[in-house]
């Protein structure tokens, strides 16, 4: 399959292992990925906090160049940029005169019908888990992951239209495939304190130690996630005492389907993840 | 009055319209009738106290006024205490109250609101750095069409005159070629600047 990508200024910063990871699962997985052109950023917290109309037209300006295009599919990884972007596309398929107004700020048309979808989706729903079983070449045992979906790929539900919004599932299923003992627990969906990780890192650190001892506490060696903002936090805001190995799950699926480039990815990472993959026999 | 727009679930509140906004001469219109019209959406008042937004809120352990309590503060007319609160700052938009919510009060696009009008009024932020954080964030979008890290954090320390935090982990980030001074920007930033200056509120 192929479909347009939007990979969003994280995955060109600090969140390039994400960036890295989803292009290589995508490559194997046959999915062909084509960059949104000369995209720009869609606002995230900071746009709709404090400016509704530039909250919508940032994220419209990406829809109107994808929707010119012949794919009518957009993978959006960050999961902060996929809530933007389907939030404006919520907006302005429902309100006409918001429509017209933007399509005067942005000076373009815009035209709709996009289906924008994270890799999660994309993995669980277009490649098939039988599919990603086939191309595992090492079962990732002894890894005791939880998933970590966090808030924006999953809320306000009838934006996101993300399945089971309280208590998701394709992610856990996803890494089960991959041969890792997926932990449950009833974290899945709780906040990280998102952007306040800058501006009041104490709160954050607060919810994020909550999260680690409620992930220990479920058993778990690990941490999945699909969003840079969660990352940065689960990985760099944890007390050291409670401090888990934190992945993007595209990272998991390339170390099992044996792909090249996790050594240098998991050097990206701030709790190194390394000791505990490579005393599974992992790496 | 524009017509009913659907924001999140809309069922319409009732805005005042251009003529009974005054009578005899005088303002009749509450605090909670401008965030209404603002909201867009479900009007505030379909609240009935239940305060599942609140027991569900990952932040409420942090804010002097809980979200429930921000929505009967609107309803009082408390229009200062809530605009120069921390909790409309501190709500980080994680939508469990809207998801929540038995009667769809949109909360966390009620803060968005709120945040706007304390901005508009000239109160400023009580939580002057969440503040600070995000006009650095947007100045980052608005002269590059994407954010550039560094650029933008250097931004917000001046900002906010918190100098010295995260030190260690921006210089690790870096050593790790995590943070380049030089990421790709968008061409076609007349748009961008376009779209800033377009949406400039009043």
């Amino acid at each position: 399959m192929k479909v347009a990508y939007y990979p969003g200024c994280s995955l060109h910063g600090t969140a390039k292992e994400y960036d890295q990871s989803v292009k290589a699962m995508s490559r194997a997985l046959g999915i062909e990925l084509k960059e949104i052109e000369d995209w720009s950023c869609c606002g995230a917290t900071s746009g709709h906090a404090t400016n509704f109309k530039l909250s919508v037209a940032l994220p419209a300006r990406n829809l109107m160049i994808a929707g010119r295009g012949d794919l009518k599919e957009v993978m959006v990884p960050c999961a902060a940029c996929f809530n933007r972007f389907k939030s404006a596309q919520h907006h302005l398929d429902h309100d006409q005169a918001l429509k017209t107004e933007v399509e005067a700020i942005v000076g373009q048309k815009y035209v709709g019908g996009l289906n924008i979808k994270n890799p999660i989706d994309i993995l669980y729903n277009d490649i098939g888990l039988d599919a990603l079983a086939d191309k595992v070449t090492k079962k990732l045992a002894g890894l005791r992951p939880v998933s970590y979906y966090g808030c924006l790929l999953v809320r306000p539900p009838e934006v996101c239209q993300f399945e089971n919004y309280e208590n998701p599932y394709m992610l856990d299923d996803i890494l089960s495939t991959l041969g890792a003992d997926v932990k449950s627990w009833s974290y899945k969906t709780d906040c990280c304190g998102g952007s306040l990780t800058i501006s009041r890192t104490d709160i954050v650190g607060k919810l994020v130690d909550k999260l680690m001892t409620m992930a220990r506490e479920a058993g778990a060696n690990c941490v999945v996630t699909a969003c840079p903002v969660c990352m940065t936090n689960l990985d760099a805001r944890a007390s050291e005492n409670l401090r888990l190995p934190v992945f993007y799950f595209t990272e998991l699926v390339a170390l099992a389907l044996g792909l090249q480039g996790t050594a240098t990815w998991f050097k990206l990472h701030n709790v190194d993840p390394v000791p505990l993959v490579s005393s599974l026999g992992l790496v | 009055m524009t017509g009913k727009k659907i924001l999140v679930k809309s069922y319409g509140c009732l805005p005042l319209t251009e003529d009974d906004r005054t009578v005899n001469g005088v303002n009749m219109k509450t605090f909670l009738e401008e965030v209404n019209e603002k909201i867009n959406g479900v009007p505030i008042q379909r609240c009935y106290h239940c305060r599942k937004c609140t027991a569900g809120c990952p932040l409420a352990f942090a804010m002097e006024h809980n979200p429930n309590k921000i929505i009967k503060m609107i309803q009082m007319g408390k229009r200062n205490e809530v605009l120069g609160s921390s909790a409309i700052w501190l709500c980080a938009s994680c939508e469990t109250c809207i998801t929540r919510c038995p009667n769809e009060v949109d909360i966390a696009r009620m803060m968005d609101v709120l945040r706007e009008m304390a901005i508009a009024a000239g109160v400023g932020a009580k939580e002057k750095n969440v503040l600070s954080f995000h006009q650095a964030f947007l100045a980052s979008i608005k002269s590059r069409g994407r954010i550039n890290e560094p650029f933008m954090m250097v931004d917000y320390k001046l900002k906010s005159g918190d100098l010295f935090s995260d030190m260690g982990m921006g210089i690790s980030m870096f050593m790790k070629g995590k943070l380049s001074l030089n990421s790709p920007k968008t061409r076609d930033i007349d748009t961008i600047r376009k779209i800033f200056d377009k949406t400039k509120n009043p």
